[in-house]
């Protein structure tokens, strides 16, 4: 696989706040890679040395096979950005904004059809200031592909977005992905970064805690899944104990929660209860999730890490 | 090339922007002329001894132009570069393949074009209403206007670069243009003002506007006013230098 960005060392300090301490990774060709944690965790700093916007204080980038900090005029010609903060004209409206940044770019993209696209074609004449936050944000990714980019930056995309918006923005990353662009996001939502990233880096206090796909950093946990179902009639789920893997039971009223590793730990139980005429309601598994791998990691959970929600505090 | 019509393409959609402000495009295309039009139907224009033979509104055009240059420099400009850094404008635009100086290169041609757009709706309304004299070499006033208009740019880039928020922008920005409109002879003929004042006025950078304006007007030659020019272009490089210093993108 290509690598486009290459990091080594990254190091970025604000006075005396460490924000970056010495990061070194790889993001490969038409991959979404993700940089997950907390606010402060150092990665809109890391995002904007990559993107030529910030100076680092030590290390290399080279993104695309060029310096940013060099060559950042050539570099911005073949990438989208989309800022975590960011602004336009109060007065200014959607389509001008979007044929405006069209003319900075070399290759630009049709300025109609990717409003069209973003579904902004009934806001081409709305101002800036009177859109609302979601379809701000749906501005800000068309100023962000509209140079026809390789390679696309997202920084907390769905941070302040309601749920619905942030699913119509997690099908809009993967079709970016699906035309051969390289998406690198920032979020501080494990969720987000586990359903859309096919490699995530854990962040914290501006050093990557561990790089992997979602899946092999929550197999590395080796944590515990729970099986969870309620009954209708009172039985003794005691004997459940000696299910093979399994190493807690739990009983609360009509609530049974069973621990436990192995792949077969749900069909297990689902068996043994009807071998006993149990018919068990709601079933549900829960596994682990990159929460509980960053809980692992950092030793506290992300909500303690994350102290002001929807605040970009960090820089 | 590209960078020209990128500049171009930024300084068209800048211009939209500046007209769809209502009170900025009030004070840069209506006040004058409307200043114009209340004085010059209650003084007429009768030559007077007093204003060395010209009427009231002869000497009032030339400097009214001075007004217009100190709004815009002075009040439009730093509410545009502050209000650009706060609102994260200046960080999105340099997020594109746009070169910082043709950013701001376009930002400074859109407001001398408003500001020119301004001073020829002042004077058709003198020319058209009150048959206003000229006496001038046109192309002397019009690089007479430029350079008063630059320095008064670059003043504006500084205090709008140098403001910690758009409000105190404004505010900077009002503090200095106001006083130096009433005591630079922008709004009464320096003629009225008494001697004293007229020592402190000799120091504001718009009292040096008008007097340029109204002599190159006249039909003075621009090296009578040499003492004028100077102090505008070292007014207009103190300002750009300030600007350098403490312009932020963010």
């Amino acid at each position: 696989m290509q690598a486009v960005i290459r990091v080594e060392g990254l190091r970025k300090a604000y006075g005396s706040r460490v924000a970056v301490d010495g990061i070194s990774f790889e993001v490969y060709e038409g991959e979404i890679f993700g940089m997950v944690g907390p606010n402060g965790a150092g990665k809109t700093t890391t995002i904007e040395c990559i993107e030529g916007l910030r100076r680092p204080d030590g290390g290399t980038v080279r993104v695309l096979g060029l310096d940013p900090q060099q060559e950042g005029l050539r570099l911005r010609q073949r990438i989208g950005i989309q800022l975590q903060e960011g602004g336009l004209p109060d007065r200014l409206r959607v389509e001008e904004a979007v044929t405006l940044f069209a003319s900075f770019y070399p290759r630009p993209m049709d300025p109609q059809a990717l409003l069209e696209r973003l579904g902004l074609a009934g806001l081409r004449r709305v101002p800036f200031g009177q859109l609302s936050g979601g379809q701000k944000q749906r501005l800000f990714i068309a100023l962000a592909l509209v140079g026809n980019p390789e390679l696309v930056f997202l920084d907390e995309l769905t941070t302040g977005l309601d749920p619905h918006a942030r699913r119509a923005m997690w099908d809009m990353v993967r079709e970016i992905r699906a035309e051969g662009r390289t998406v690198f996001l920032t979020t501080h939502y494990m969720e987000e970064a586990e359903r859309l990233c096919d490699r995530v880096a854990i962040m914290d206090r501006g050093r990557i805690v561990a790089l992997d796909t979602p899946e092999r950093l929550i197999h590395a946990l080796g944590a515990e899944h729970r099986v969870i179902f309620h009954t209708n009639a009172p039985f003794d789920p005691t004997p459940l104990r000696d299910l093979p893997g399994v190493s807690q039971v739990e009983q609360i009223g009509e609530r049974v929660v069973i621990y436990g590793k192995g792949d077969r730990l749900a069909a297990q139980v689902v068996e043994a209860l009807v071998a006993r005429g149990i018919a068990p309601r709601d079933l549900r598994v829960e596994q682990p999730t990159l929460e509980d791998v960053f809980l692992a990691l950092t030793g506290r959970p992300m909500e303690e890490a994350n102290p002001r929600e929807n605040q970009g505090g960090n820089r | 090339m590209t960078v020209v019509k990128m500049g171009l393409r930024l300084v068209m959609t800048e211009v939209k922007l500046y007209l769809r402000e209502p009170v900025a495009a009030f004070f840069t295309f209506a006040f004058a002329p409307m200043m114009l039009i209340l004085f010059g139907s209650i003084f007429g224009n009768q030559p007077s001894p007093f204003l060395g033979g010209r009427g009231m509104v002869d000497v009032s055009v030339p400097a009214y132009l001075g007004m217009i240059i100190a709004t815009v420099g002075l009040i439009s400009v730093p509410i545009g570069i502050a209000t650009r850094r706060e609102a994260r404008i200046l960080r999105r635009f340099r997020a594109a393949p746009l070169p910082p100086a043709v950013y701001l290169i376009a930002q400074l041609v859109m407001y001398y074009a408003v500001t020119l757009l301004g001073g020829i709706a002042l004077v058709l309304a003198g020319r058209l209403l009150f048959g206003m004299r000229f006496d001038g070499n046109p192309l002397a006033v019009l690089a007479g206007f430029t350079v008063a208009t630059l320095a008064f740019l670059g003043l504006g880039v500084a205090v709008g670069s140098m403001a910690p928020t758009a409000r105190t922008a404004q505010a900077v920005g009002m503090i200095l243009a106001f006083p130096m409109m009433a005591l630079g002879g922008a709004w009464m003929p320096l003629e009225t003002l008494p001697e004293s004042v007229r020592r402190i006025s000799a120091w504001l950078p718009l009292t040096h506007v008008v007097v340029l304006m109204r002599g190159l007007w006249a039909g003075s030659s621009p090296g009578r006013h040499i003492g004028d020019i100077t102090f505008l272009i070292v007014t207009g490089i103190l300002g750009g230098l300030l600007a350098a210093r403490f312009f932020r993108w963010e």
